[in-house]
């Protein structure tokens, strides 16, 4: 297995196999492995930067969002079939994604579709779990008359071939392959743990245990065999919320199927924190990036937003961060993260943070430890991240890790102070901010039309 | 909009020397991300003209690559789209493209196959933003038979590169002259130029009966009497790509706010070939000042009033001044660049100094490069 994918690392780009290829058997069209791409999901845990889309549609990396890695993992991997199920603010995924063009899934046969629940003449629903999901697109896939169907979530970070995991699914004859990671012992307990035994073989799952007995943790990326997954979606419809890991999964095994694990040892990154998110961001910065977007294999593919070159000027100052195409950079920018189209002002210091596309950091702004959303507009003098980690007083959970969190469209008046665990969003005045002071630990959303 | 579009991008220059050694004119690399023939097939996209032919000949291959593709640019549509030409055999002619009017001559099928009335001609090399229906709505007002853009150059330009224009105060062109050693002329010719198709089958069949092939002398300068030849006065900024000094000076001009407002940010957009790349990196003593930074590049030097284009990798202590480093150029550690125009692909040895003494300096390095 090694040897082979050495081998293809010299040699082959993208491939285009040739059982991938459409082929016509029985008058219809026939596809070896479609994916299915579950992105209807909302991210709660990243507060206000999935307020008004869906995390698949975060931006991640400047000038990526999260979607393009499995996507690019997909045409990389020569699957050029691909449906992406949308359910939860889709408006800025679905112009993302159009008709493929930047994955080159684009494509007369196949290429990506977009899939949103819909009404039927009975039993009209949304998607209630991510197994239903799939099970109310059984027409699409029958479509393609797949023998395997890749299930992958959107919402992860790494660069994989699938078409190696197909080749481990094939070689075993099992029913379904589930990628797994080894994870550090401390942290398994966090992950849906698998139990094999020396072949991968799956004999017993456990969700988030206590004491852990292993620690190859499943990634949410599995291979069915389709004929099979078919069955026991059909089997299995009328059970509430039915979702992967907790319904299909634990049926197969029962009915004694062959469950695999298939190891990866890449790097994979879960951005459902914001705690995560960020540092996955700042990842990238590394001298050598454990996860490289600079090697010519296996690129990444996206929807460019700005081709023109980014301009530092005279007083500005960049050390330690990745900037994007028609930036302008007056001011000082050390380990950050900046997308494209934004205006960093004069003497404003930038430091440990992510910012996103057309946002304008004013004059004289210090920002620390901040996320700022998309088209944000931060008056002159502010100071974004001072202050003590004080834990957020409405939600905790979300809004840890010492970070500022800035939803897109949000306005923030000059001079004013943010601090530690706080969330802004909105159209915000200087008379929401008392003494022109948020204190660290609040929360400041206001409502209503941008 | 009533109008097709043909794109000379045939020619040489020796005025570009060793730059125009493996590429077309055309194909020139501008401003970071761009290349010559984007702005012209922009233009075109952004004017609605819908059907536009690119006529290439001189090292074609360097352009046919980065027109490869036609979606760039929205011209993979159903109605009209991209069209490229090079010089073909036929039963009734073997020879190369011997001129601008010659080229459209080959091809005058293509335009007797048309139905719209006007034809917008421009060229390869210029670097511009315009609406072509403003010329046309001019060109219709005037009742012009050809339009000729042009662009009022300041006091002491050197008019030696230029097609050198005048006109009789009303816009009507009065004479013209092509690279004059002298004129007292300070109007000078884009290269873009407005006519009716069916006019334009008309001079270009005559011209060829007489065996001759430039559009500039044999049509422009030959008919100035004849023809009602209007000139249309351009405002905005304009440059051509026609000797190392005016590509280098071009591209330093998108240092300036200005220029960059008015191609960058202010609509509609220029367009070219998407390459995924990944945004710029700036790592531990980058210390960039004054400069353009394209997708790609990694940088751990000093970068200080200088074009960096695509995929440059500076490397520790490096100094850059002044200087276009095009696309895909690996600088070893403690190199020093000043006034220097650095070829793409080239590989620059660590502790190497390159100064351009006397005007600007073309640096064509091709080691051996060894990185992961």
């Amino acid at each position: 297995m090694k040897m082979f994918t050495i081998y293809k690392r010299y040699d082959i780009i993208c491939k285009l196999k040739h059982e991938n290829v459409a082929a016509r058997g029985d008058s219809v069209i026939k596809k070896e492995m479609i994916a299915m791409l579950l992105a209807g999901g909302q991210g709660s845990r990243l507060g206000v930067l999935t307020a008004k889309v869906a995390k698949p549609a975060v931006a991640f990396g400047g000038k990526y969002r999260i979607i393009d890695f499995p996507l690019s993992n997909c045409i990389n991997s020569g699957i050029d079939t691909v449906g992406v199920l949308t359910q939860y603010q889709p408006l800025r995924l679905n112009t993302h994604i159009g008709i493929g063009m930047p994955w080159d899934l684009d494509r007369n046969n196949g290429g990506v579709t977009v899939l949103s629940p819909y009404e039927k003449s009975a039993g009209s629903d949304w998607y209630s779990g991510t197994a239903n999901a799939i099970y109310q697109n059984i027409d699409y896939i029958d479509t393609y008359n797949p023998d395997y169907v890749l299930i992958l979530s959107g919402d992860h970070i790494y660069k994989m071939d699938y078409e190696v995991m197909l080749d481990y699914h094939k070689e075993n004859h099992a029913a379904v392959t589930i990628a797994c990671m080894p994870v550090p012992w401390e942290e398994a307990s966090r992950f849906g743990v698998v139990i094999t035994d020396e072949q991968g073989q799956i004999s017993e799952f456990e969700e988030k245990p206590a004491n852990p007995r292993s620690n190859l943790a499943s990634m949410g990326i599995y291979i069915f065999t389709w004929k099979l997954l078919r069955e026991a979606l059909i089997r299995m419809k009328d059970v509430p919320h039915c979702d992967f890991g907790k319904h299909i999964l634990p049926e197969c095994l029962g009915n004694g199927e062959r469950l695999f694990a298939y190891e990866y040892n890449g790097y994979w990154k879960d951005v459902g924190t914001l705690g995560s998110y960020w540092e996955a961001n700042m990842e990238l910065i590394d001298i050598i990036p454990e996860f490289n977007l600079y090697e010519e294999f296996w690129k990444i593919y996206t929807k460019s937003d700005a081709v023109p070159p980014l301009y530092v000027s005279e007083e500005g100052f960049i050390e330690r961060s990745i900037v994007c195409g028609n930036s302008a950079i007056e001011g000082t920018v050390i380990n950050s993260v900046i997308g494209a189209g934004v205006t960093v002002g004069k003497d404003a210091v930038v430091r440990d943070s992510i910012i996103m596309k057309n946002t304008v950091i004013g004059a004289g702004c210090k920002v620390d430890r901040a996320i700022i959303a998309e088209e944000v507009r931060i008056g002159e003098n502010c100071v974004l991240g001072v202050g003590e980690s004080i834990p957020n007083k409405v939600n905790p959970k979300v809004y840890s890790f010492g970070l500022v969190t800035i939803g897109e469209n949000t306005v923030i008046p000059s001079g004013v102070q943010i601090g530690l665990n706080t969330a802004v969003s909105g159209r915000t005045e200087k008379d929401d901010y008392p003494g022109g002071v948020l204190a660290s630990g609040e929360t400041l959303i206001k409502a209503g039309d941008r | 909009m009533r109008a097709i579009g043909l794109i000379l991008a045939g020619g040489n220059n020796h005025r570009m020397k060793e730059l125009s050694i493996k590429r077309a004119i055309a194909a020139m690399p501008v401003a970071g991300s761009y290349r010559g023939i984007d702005f012209s097939l922009s233009n075109m996209s952004n004017s609605h003209v819908q059907k536009v032919a690119v006529l290439t000949q001189y090292n074609s291959r360097s352009l046919n690559e980065h027109l490869s593709s036609s979606k760039w640019w929205d011209f993979g549509r159903k109605q009209g789209g991209l069209y490229i030409f090079t010089p073909m055999v036929t039963a009734d002619n073997n020879f190369w493209y011997r001129g601008t009017a010659d080229c459209i001559y080959q091809n005058l099928d293509w335009l007797k196959q048309s139905h719209e009335p006007y034809v917008v001609i421009a060229s390869g090399d210029g670097v511009y933003k315009m609406d072509y229906n403003k010329v046309l709505e001019y060109h219709i007002e005037k009742k012009a038979d050809i339009t000729v853009v042009c662009k009022d150059m300041p006091e002491g330009t050197d008019m030696s590169r230029f097609g050198a224009v005048k006109d009789d105060g009303d816009g009507r062109l009065i004479d013209m002259e092509e690279k004059p050693m002298t004129t007292d002329a300070h109007l000078v010719s884009c290269g873009i130029y407005i006519i009716r198709r069916r006019q334009l089958i008309e001079l270009i069949e005559k011209c060829a009966q007489e065996d001759r092939y430039d559009f500039v002398r044999d049509i422009l300068i030959r008919y100035k009497n004849v023809k009602k030849i209007y000139v249309y006065r351009m405002d905005s900024y304009w440059n051509s790509i026609s000797s190392v000094e005016s590509y280098y000076e071009t591209n330093m001009d998108f240092l300036k706010p200005e220029v960059r407002r008015h191609f960058l940010q202010e609509y509609p957009d220029i367009y070219s070939k998407v390459q995924d790349l990944p945004p710029a990196k700036y790592n531990a003593g980058s210390n960039v000042k004054n400069s353009l930074v394209a997708s790609g590049c990694i940088i751990n030097g000093t970068v200080q009033n200088s074009v960096l284009f695509k995929k440059v990798f500076v490397g520790n202590n490096c100094v850059i001044k002044n200087s276009i480093i095009l696309n895909d150029v690996y600088l070893g550690d403690n190199t020093y660049i000043e006034n220097c125009i650095v070829e793409s692909r080239d590989t620059i040895r660590a502790n190497s100094r390159y100064v351009g003494e006397n005007g600007v300096k073309v640096v064509i390095e091709k080691n051996e490069r060894y990185v992961i």
